[in-house]
């Protein structure tokens, strides 16, 4: 039994499976679509999954690795020990054989190296470059062979992966789609020859019907389209570039397309630009170009324009590392650009979320004609997860508040109304000429940058509009294990995930813990804070970050005494991580001792 | 027809009197009445500057956005609804300066739209700073000592960026200024007139009468537009004599007739959410 399967529940037998696998090599080899390809096949097999990838910032070269765990439930974390590595060569074994938990099983090249003995774990050397060379002829498909190998060993399903192979190679003809299906065949036949030592075995899994495989960048590119977006704008940046180039494939089927402009600032000004014409438009970008996307934010709060801005965020500050997560930019989501400028920030949770809540942010940025910034992360954007099909009865499609009629006789683009929303024309409509106005302007949008007055209530005007927004911030709001805890846990993004499975942990052994994830930050759910916070003896707010930035914006709202737990080396969480600072600090308060902030 | 009239916008112009931007305004009004486009299908995108000023001053849909930023709305605009006439309009510190970046890509991009720059070679609205256009030697507040660099030519940059239609007026030239944007809007591509607009409280070089003794039109000297050659020598000419007119015009798709989504026609703000579509699509993804 795997460390894996230990924390899960059971049911069935297949319900109970929970199996890490990893493949790891020299990037630019293949280990990602080795990786992707076993995720797919095990998702089509009837697997939960979750993958979690790092890869080097160089092109070529460098170290490349690729993990996916598979179980028959839903997962929230990639995991804590691998039961199942695959190392095309001895940096792969050597980085990661400590991961390895004993029991474990190794799978190497034969002709790459030979690892030293070690009685803990099973190790299978297979040449997989000599089988490749001399039985195909063509030394990549080495990666098949490894899959057909992992096919036999572990039984997941042949079938599915021959016809993962016919899809991804028919375009390049019959031969490559045959030399494939035999390097696949290739990896079957070694191994069945061989004594299995190992007790990892899949089969079928539990789920019959069919999901989505998407990354968090595919599935919030789909929301985007859902939600009827059919205009991008965008520069290439890692880990964004993947939604544009999604939204350049997928958006011409549906009459949209995607526009690369010169750099961030025109990307958000181009999508500035459509929206003002009456098209829902969105951008995403990284950390450096967010930075410089900052002034076009400014403009779309004072105009009153509805744009989707998402930032994959990425190790900062600078170029810092570009292919590594963080959630380094709330501070700059929040407040960066100058004046008093409201905004609205959210983050999104996991892969699915990442499709309903960008059809959230859409509906928002719509409704109150303001910006939205959609935080997710370089883990979150880039990893994969089975995701049911979407139910798109689930978020409605909202559009903006045009004038008409009376509205039209002397229009006033931004007329001060109750709940601080004022009906916008669209550039065609007769009698609603207007100029989208980036000096302070009054009602009808003409200049008033000397007049004081009217720049206190216009700003007020933009602020109000955060009332409603904080209802739906609250609506938005999720908790999970007790309601009611001593311990609570407050957490953003893409830590939902390990954070539930941490707080299932802890109730497991005894702990009164909970935790609240809300969805927008920015203005922030103050009722559900309030009613979550009341009795708590301690909070826990875990952020993959060095200064605890959510931490810093709810000790504004709150004198309360947050205990910070951070994480600053590009990684994501472990469940067990947030589970031991749970522990320790429910022991400190039990024992009447102070609380203290750590960094993992 | 339409009325001249029916395009002057409800705040008055708070140029300083004399200012060139006056002409550039009136040109533009008589043309847009000239070709008889509604004021509801004009949007006027601008930075920020003196002349960028200039959508509040006229009837039509405007946006006044942020410096040396209009090129980029502006294309946001076109691409979101190409059937609605866009005009970009600004100064030479927006256009040349903080914002040639967005010059140079919008040039090559050939997106329809008319991109007028009031060319009075001076930081107007900052109170006379020395722009890109400025020329060399020149004193300016932040050149006590004249300018270093020397000046860029925007008619040279527009050309090697792949402008499809190259022009530039003079302020104190109404008509034929009004002719060549009439011309710059009827263009089908990315359409520049750069246009002499003196600023008379900041620089007292680059005067009236100094671009009164200097300026010639091009179509006198039976200048061939479509001689790309000729229009980059052209370009260059500065000095006892200056151009005026059209420098070059060629025929190239636009940007919007290569995107294979808007060719059906139908704009974008106008194209339905087809949601049924939606769910074989997804199939893709299993």
């Amino acid at each position: 039994m795997s460390a894996n399967q230990q924390a899960m529940p059971s049911n069935s037998s297949q319900a109970n499976i929970d199996y890490v696998f990893r493949v790891g090599g020299e990037g630019g080899e293949g280990v990602i679509s080795t990786g992707e390809m076993l995720t797919v096949a095990l998702a089509r097999a009837g697997f939960e999954i979750y993958t979690f990838r790092t890869y080097p910032a160089e092109i070529k070269g460098g170290h490349a690795n690729y993990q996916v765990r598979a179980a028959g439930k839903l997962l929230l974390s990639y995991g804590a020990a691998v039961d199942v590595l695959l190392a095309f060569n001895e940096e792969a074994y050597q980085k990661h054989i400590k991961d390895v938990h004993p029991g474990g099983v190794v799978i190497y090249d034969a002709d790459s190296f030979t690892p030293p003995a070690d009685n803990a774990r099973i190790y299978y050397g297979v040449p997989l470059t000599s089988l490749a060379t001399e039985k195909i002829g063509v030394k990549l498909t080495k990666n098949i062979v490894a899959l057909g190998v992992c096919s036999q060993l572990f039984e997941i399903p042949q079938e599915t992966f021959q016809e993962l192979l016919r899809e991804k190679f028919t375009r390049k003809g019959e031969t490559v789609v045959q030399k494939n299906l035999q390097a696949l065949q290739v990896g079957i036949e070694y191994v069945k020859g061989i004594d299995k030592r190992d007790p990892v075995r899949l089969g079928p899994g539990p789920r019959k019907t069919r999901e989505l495989v998407l990354s968090g960048n595919e599935s919030l590119s789909l929301g985007a389209i859902a939600v009827g977006c059919r205009f991008y704008a965008g520069y290439p940046i890692t880990p964004a570039s993947d939604i544009m180039e999604f939204l350049a494939k997928e958006l011409p089927k549906l009459g949209g397309f995607v526009v690369q402009t010169e750099d961030e600032i025109a990307a958000l000004g181009t999508v500035l630009g459509a929206s003002f014409a009456g098209k829902k438009a969105m951008t995403a970008t990284s950390g450096p170009g967010f930075s410089l996307m900052t002034e076009m934010i400014g403009l779309a709060v004072v105009a009153e324009l509805p744009a989707v801005i998402i930032n994959v965020q990425r190790v900062g500050p600078s170029t810092g590392m570009p292919t590594k997560t963080e959630q380094g930019d709330l501070y700059l989501a929040c407040y960066g650009g100058h004046g008093n400028c409201p905004r609205i920030v959210m983050a999104l949770t996991s892969v699915e979320d990442c499709f309903y809540g960008i059809m959230r942010a859409f509906n928002i940025a719509e409704q109150f004609q303001m910006p939205v910034v959609v935080l997710s992360d370089a883990s979150l954007g880039h990893r994969k997860a089975t995701v049911p099909v979407p139910d798109l009865s689930r978020v409605p499609v909202l559009e903006r508040r045009t004038p008409a009629g009376q509205e039209l006789v002397n229009y006033g683009r931004y007329r001060f109304t109750p709940d601080h929303v004022s009906p916008m024309s669209i550039p065609g409509m007769d009698g609603g000429g207007y100029v989208a106005e980036g000096l302070e302007h009054d009602e009808h949008g003409y200049p008033a940058a000397s007049n004081h007055e009217n720049h206190l209530r216009s700003t007020k005007k933009r602020y109000g509009k955060f009332q409603a927004v904080e209802a739906i911030a609250n609506d938005l709001t999720r908790t999970y294990g007790e309601p009611h805890p001593a311990i609570g846990v407050i957490g953003w993004g893409s830590t939902e995930g390990v954070i539930r499975e941490a707080v299932q942990m802890a109730i497991e052994k005894g702990y009164s813990v909970g935790a609240l994830h809300p969805k927008i930050l920015y203005p922030q759910p103050l009722a559900k804070l309030t009613e979550f916070m009341k009795g708590t003896k301690a909070i826990i707010m875990p952020e993959v970050n060095y200064s605890g930035q959510f931490a810093t914006l709810l000790r504004k709202r709150f004198a309360y005494d947050f205990v910070q737990l951070n994480k600053c080396v590009g990684l994501p969480f472990t469940p067990k991580e947030i589970f031991d600072k749970i522990e320790e600090v429910a022991n400190n308060v039990r024992a009447g001792r102070g609380v203290h902030a750590t960094s993992v | 027809m339409a009325q001249v009239k029916e395009y002057i916008g409800k705040v008055k112009p708070d140029w300083c009197p004399g200012c060139g931007d006056f002409g550039v305004l009136n040109a533009l009004q008589r043309a847009l009445a000239d070709l008889d486009i509604a004021p509801h299908n004009v949007q006027v995108v601008s930075g920020i500057g003196c002349s960028s000023n200039l959508p509040g001053f006229l009837n039509a849909y405007g946006f006044h956005g942020l410096h040396g930023r209009s090129l980029p709305v502006a294309t946001g605009a076109k691409l979101g609804n190409h059937s609605l006439t866009v005009i970009a309009t600004g100064g030479d510190g927006d256009g040349y300066g903080i914002g040639v970046g967005h010059f140079v890509h919008t040039c090559r991009r050939n997106i329809d739209m008319t991109y007028i720059v009031m060319d009075n070679q001076i930081y107007g609205l900052t109170t006379g700073q020395a722009s890109p256009t400025t020329e060399k030697d020149v004193r300016t507040k932040s050149t006590p000592e004249g300018t270093i660099e020397i000046a860029l030519s925007p008619i040279a940059l527009a050309l090697s960026c792949g402008a499809t239609y190259v022009a530039r007026g003079f302020s104190g030239e109404n008509l034929h200024l009004a002719q060549l944007m009439k011309g710059a809007i009827e263009h089908k591509g990315f359409a520049l007139v750069d246009v002499f607009s003196p600023c008379v409280t900041y620089n007292k070089h680059n005067t009236y009468p100094w671009f009164r003794e200097r300026v010639y039109k091009l179509e006198d000297e039976r200048h061939d537009p479509s001689d790309f050659r000729l229009a980059m020598e052209k370009a260059f000419e500065w000095g006892a004599r200056i151009p005026i007119g059209l420098f070059y015009k060629v025929n190239r798709p636009t940007y919007e007739d290569e995107e294979p989504a808007l060719r059906s026609g139908i704009p974008l703000a106008k194209l339905p959410l087809q949601r049924n579509d939606l769910a074989s699509f997804m199939e893709d993804f299993i």
